[in-house]
């Protein structure tokens, strides 16, 4: 059986499996429970200055008959008192060694209030801090959160503040909402971080109710953005995840990078650990349907390791990071082509209609005597976009098929350094597409 | 009118969220088989999607395009056969639930008048409908929209016809059928009830009164056994009727019903459910001949009730005015009848008798009664392609044209529907 034992940072926990700072780890009670559920690790609801909260707080995106694809929030750090707070982080610390208990903490940007902070965390026994640079509302109101994360300067300042003191390993929580989730984290690096955690939620306004015209949600009257999360971000997390893993400069340091956004099944954990994730942080799949979920996840998890000849987390850890690569550096002579299963086709045809009217009409509906059409490739014009893969509602009933083109490999790159006009030039481009055997219709 | 204890409408009607839930496993086919299939065409998909986006108003009316009456076929039609039955997910899957969408649908939208209808302006021109069951009520609906005056003359004193009488509450509750009526009503339809063709008026005042005519008559009372003690046997269209309006019927403890369609099973229904301790459904031919739905017969075995097959009633016992029995005799099957099925002949002396206190009979009804001086086909009235009777401006449609097997509710509307249109064709190039 696969060894979900993690090592973040020197921070160990029987598996990858932590509560993201969020309302689950917002009480010593909480997290006793998380942990008896088989939680491997906590990261305290963010601690910090004093805040008052305001109902309602949760706006959710429901599609299609399924609840909370995404939900979004404008609840602040912990309400609780500092004092509670550090002594149930220490309480939890003391009644479960083995579990990784992290606090989360945000105060005001100066080198005293975090020096402080810092200090009684440690008092704690807690086994690391998470620096939240990422809460998108009132705390980046107040200069914190977001307003940090969103800084490289105030970033790398803070960090080094919060390093100055820290003997225990420093987590630097980073915030989606910028262009380049790179630039943060190298500054990050620069003052010190010992890891790094993304995504934090994303700036989103989750509805406006139809028959009052209020936001969603409406707090008295009023409402504005808040923060995004649950399975609908997890493309974007995952993408900002590839983004560190395929960046040089953090890449030689090796630094460890603690993977949220969206997780809410062990295939999502599998796939941030493929990205690089060295640790796996959830919130909107246990605020859904409770702390119970983590069996799964560690179950799942294990038997797809064992299945796949996986012994650790570490082994898992960035496999996937070779594959990222450029545009640029495609190999513009592969082609695949949609090939349809007649004996699974259902006739649904909606793999025409969407090929017809928004792809590249190589779908036909061939007539059949007693049956309904059928839809057909006409492989010779399939350009192997792979929507009619994506729409079908039959497991495996269309596959992409790689066929050879006949081309040798080549990249845009590479025509860009040996044939550069045909780059820039629409007749050079005709005739290179003549001379290769590339006919686009 | 509500139906007693047992049969109130078996299936309960979908909440939003699992008509939300329902409507999104619907895949929005592209060519959908269930709307080919559907003799009325309705866009299924489209009625469905819009279930999806919560938009119900405009779910209604894409129905409603389609089929005035899709309230009763939305209960009635035997999906399973039609819409249900061509789903693309019933390969491996279970099919959508199209028949309680169309429900959910139409009853989150009661007002079912010209705001969800628009009426064309006055054409001027008027037409008579003759019956007021689904044949008769799409046809006048139908041509309401499009601006005619239209007068529908009923014979019973509530319209609908079969969806009122005959449907027995389980699945229809009589108020769907009268809530349709009175959607037809507020297009503009007139009608008059207690008015019988052939007794009230005759064909010709319609024809010298009305620019065309629609005849939606239905069939005849139920066909005669010609055994002896006949006049002891309750006929099996009262019965329903009766277990539908406030009209006690008198169930029997040991009920007997001739006839294996989907009226018998109907019957059968209405006994069980109404308090039968037992109830045996005798038939003269097999399983495999009978012509009621396999879904219905499936619904009906569920119910307890016993069959006999190759069971042909011969006489009605009583004694002292109660019925005691029912004798019968054993059948085999011979060579094909002009039906294509194998016929039923009596095996000589193998007569038995069935302890019954009650007999009910659904064999059938006589094909259209009266003595209208109109063209026939094997006793159904003769149509052409635009359902026009052999009398020139005098339309036909519903059960009254159909041969056994092909009559439907939902047939029924459809040709209404294109009764309408034909009629509508015809006006109007009159005027120009």
């Amino acid at each position: 059986m696969a060894n979900l034992h993690t090592n973040f940072a020197g921070i160990q926990s029987p598996n990858p499996f932590w509560l993201a700072s969020a309302p689950p780890s917002n009480s010593g009670a909480q997290v006793h429970r998380a942990f008896e559920a088989g939680w491997g690790g906590a990261v305290w609801k963010t601690i910090g200055p004093p805040v008052l909260n305001v109902s309602n707080r949760y706006g959710a995106w429901h599609y299609g008959g399924q609840r909370m694809l995404a939900i979004n929030n404008v609840e602040l750090i912990s309400d609780r008192p500092l004092e509670i707070n550090l002594r149930e982080i220490a309480e939890v610390k003391r009644a479960w060694p083995d579990r990784a208990v992290i606090a989360s903490a945000m105060v005001e940007s100066t080198p005293q209030a975090w020096h402080d902070i810092v200090r009684r965390i440690e008092d704690t026994g807690a086994d690391g801090i998470e620096l939240n640079y990422g809460c998108p509302h009132g705390m980046s109101e107040r200069g914190m959160g977001s307003a940090v994360g969103q800084d490289p300067y105030y970033c790398e300042q803070i960090t080094g503040w919060v390093k100055d003191v820290a003997k225990i390993p420093v987590i630097v929580k980073l915030t989606p909402n910028i262009t380049n989730i790179v630039i943060p984290a190298r500054a990050a690096l620069a003052a010190g971080a010992n890891a790094l955690s993304l995504i934090n939620t994303i700036n989103s306004i989750a509805a406006v109710d139809l028959d009052t015209f209020e936001l969603t949600p409406n707090i008295g009257g009023k409402g504005g953005h808040g923060g995004y999360a649950g399975p609908a971000v997890k493309p974007i997390a995952l993408n900002m995840l590839a983004s560190l893993g395929g960046d040089a400069e953090l890449k030689a340091t090796g630094i460890p990078i603690s993977g949220m956004g969206g997780i809410t099944t062990w295939r999502d954990a599998a796939e941030f650990l493929l990205l690089g994730a060295g640790s796996l942080q959830v919130c909107t799949a246990v605020m859904h349907y409770g702390f119970r979920i983590v069996e799964d996840l560690c179950d799942g998890l294990s038997n797809w390791m064992d299945e796949k000849g996986f012994a650790s987390i570490a082994d898992v850890t960035g496999k996937s990071l070779p594959r990222i690569s450029d545009f640029k550096d495609f190999n513009l002579s592969f082609q695949a082509v949609a090939r349809i299963d007649q004996a699974k086709c259902i006739k649904c045809n909606l793999c025409y209609v969407a090929c017809n009217d928004t792809a590249h009409q190589c779908i036909d509906l061939i007539e059949s005597i007693g049956d309904r059409p059928h839809p057909t490739v006409r492989e010779a014009d399939c350009v192997g976009c792979r929507l009619c893969y994506n729409i079908c509602p039959v497991h495996r009933c269309i596959e992409m098929v790689e066929i050879p083109s006949g081309r040798d490999p080549v990249t845009w790159d590479q025509i860009m350094t040996s044939q550069r006009a045909v780059t820039e030039d629409w007749e050079a481009m005709k005739k290179y597409r003549e001379d290769h055997g590339i006919h686009i219709h | 009118m509500n139906a007693p204890k047992g049969l109130q409408e078996s299936l309960p009607p979908l909440t939003a969220h699992e008509a939300l839930i329902e409507a999104n496993r619907c895949l929005f086919c592209y060519d959908a088989p269930c709307q080919k299939i559907c003799p009325t065409h309705i866009d299924i998909p489209r009625f469905i999607k819009k279930i999806a986006t919560e938009n119900r108003r405009g779910s209604a009316r894409t129905i409603l395009e389609s089929n005035l009456l899709g309230a009763t076929c939305a209960r009635v039609c035997p999906v399973q056969e039609l819409c249900e039955g061509a789903c693309v997910l019933g390969a491996e899957n279970k099919p959508i639930a199209i028949g309680r969408l169309q429900r959910y649908a139409l009853d989150s939208v009661p007002d079912r008048g010209p705001s969800m209808i628009p009426i064309a302006p006055s054409t001027g021109r008027s037409v008579a409908v003759v019956g007021s069951g689904p044949a008769g009520l799409s046809c006048a609906g139908e041509l309401a929209r499009r601006g005619h005056s239209v007068t529908i003359f009923e014979k019973r004193e509530l319209a609908g016809g079969l969806s009122t009488y005959g449907i027995i509450g389980l699945r229809e509750p009589v108020q769907v059928s009268l809530d349709e009526v009175r959607m037809i009503e507020n297009l503009g339809v007139k009608i008059e009830n207690n008015a019988e063709l052939g007794r009230n008026f005759q064909l010709s005042d319609l024809r010298q009164r009305f620019h065309a005519v629609f005849l939606g008559l239905g069939l005849g009372a139920t066909l005669e056994m010609a055994i002896e003690g006949e006049e002891w046997i309750v006929d099996g269209l009262e019965y329903i009727e009766g277990s539908k309006l406030d009209k006690p019927i008198e169930i029997g403890r040991n009920v007997t019903v001739i006839g294996a369609g989907n009226t018998a099973i109907d019957c059968a229904t209405v006994a069980t459910r109404l308090g039968a301790d037992h109830v045996t459904m005798i038939y003269r031919r097999t399983a495999e001949e009978m012509s009621a739905y396999a879904h219905e017969f499936e619904f009906i075995k569920l119910e307890g009730v016993n069959f006999r097959f190759l069971t042909q009633p011969i006489r009605v016992l009583t004694e002292n005015g109660r019925v005691t029995g029912l004798v019968c005799v054993q059948m085999d099957l011979g060579a094909p009848d002009a039906s294509g099925r194998r016929a039923p002949r009596p095996i000589p002396g193998s007569e038995f008798t069935i302890p019954t206190d009650q007999v009910v009979k659904a064999v059938g009804q006589h094909k259209p009664p009266l003595a209208l001086d109109l063209a026939r086909t094997n006793g159904y009235l003769t149509v052409n392609e635009n359902l026009e009777t052999s009398m020139p401006g005098v339309f036909a449609g519903g059960d009254a044209i159909r041969a056994k097997g092909t009559a439907s509710t939902v047939m029924a509307v459809q040709d209404g529907k294109l009764a309408a249109a034909a009629i509508h064709s015809r006006l109007t190039s009159e005027a120009n």
